[in-house]
């Protein structure tokens, strides 16, 4: 078998489309390799990963929401009447 | 068969459950806090209107109450709680009359790529699918700028403007931090369906937040 000189056999594009299985640690362990191997020597991808994972990071920073206060109400009497039931 | 352990309902879920089943209702408050809105947008999905929602989501609590005594841990709370939730809304859904439109991937063109043919070289190209060019660079953005309440409402819209399903998979693996099996679960989806889900969703927050960094580049 001989050398291949590229970055991998995986193209910039493939990459993005597996962006998500190599995140969820979905990927085969050839496919993680190949596609690790790529990442090491190619800045596109390298900020393409980058950019998905701060996007995360600011998703898991959205504010929850609050509860109306009248469906809190409602709620918390059903509670109690299972409470006392 | 078991369940894995790693799927097993933590001791604080163990700990919560005998706190409610002891009427500790500042304990139930905080499980409502917790809950409460994601489950009305999941039964949202199932039926015909809001007001249907809420009278689901309040089926489910006593649901939920009921069968507390019969929580094992097999799985953990929320996604206990999640499919008492489900199953009441597919049922109350199917007697309105729809037929569960919302599939999984309902609403969700598959055929459409969650990327840009301009992103790349073409096939006549020296190095087909390569970049056409750098992508943006966000390394240096400071997280005052990231982390800040414009950003995050930003994305915010971004979210609810997805396909009800891709939206409630973001909501609950990346806003909430849930595990994939527990969102499977919990929206009775396939792993696969969860991840072509959570990959679409994620690629328009993506997107939505770099037309806005470019826009408001300092």
């Amino acid at each position: 078998m001989s050398d291949v000189t590229d970055v991998s056999d995986l193209t910039c594009r493939e990459m993005v489309a597996l962006v998500t299985e190599y995140l969820e640690g979905s990927l085969s362990v050839a496919d993680r390799a190949r596609f690790e191997e790529h990442l090491m020597a190619c800045e596109g991808c390298e900020i393409y990963l980058d950019q998905v994972k701060t996007s995360i990071r600011v998703t898991g920073r959205l504010n929850e929401d609050s509860i109306p206060l009248e469906q809190l109400e409602r709620l918390t009497s059903a509670f109690r009447s299972w409470k006392h039931a | 068969m078991e369940p894995e352990p790693s799927l097993l309902a933590p001791s604080e879920d163990l700990a919560l459950v005998e706190r409610l089943r002891a009427g500790d209702e500042e304990a139930f408050e905080a499980l409502l806090r917790q809950h409460q809105t994601q489950m009305l947008r999941v039964a949202r999905m199932y039926v015909s209107s809001q007001a249907v929602a809420e009278e689901v989501v309040q089926e489910a609590w006593v649901g939920i109450l009921q069968g507390l005594q019969r929580f094992e841990g097999r799985s953990t709370l929320r996604t206990w709680m999640f499919r008492i939730l489900t199953n009441i809304a597919k049922t109350r859904g199917q007697r309105e009359g729809r037929s569960v439109p919302f599939s999984a991937l309902a609403g969700d063109d598959l055929d459409a790529p969650a990327m840009e043919d301009s992103w790349f070289r073409g096939a006549t190209d020296r190095w087909p699918g390569s970049w056409a060019s750098l992508p943006d660079d966000w390394r240096g953005i400071p997280d005052e700028r990231l982390l800040g309440q414009e950003v995050r409402a930003l994305v915010g819209d971004a979210i609810d403007g997805l396909p009800p399903m891709q939206a409630r998979v973001i909501e609950l693996r990346d806003v909430r931090g849930w595990s994939s099996v527990e969102v499977c679960n919990a929206l009775e989806i396939s792993e696969t369906n969860q991840r072509v889900l959570l990959h679409r969703a994620r690629a328009r927050v993506r997107h939505a937040l770099g037309g806005y960094l470019e826009r408001e580049r300092p």
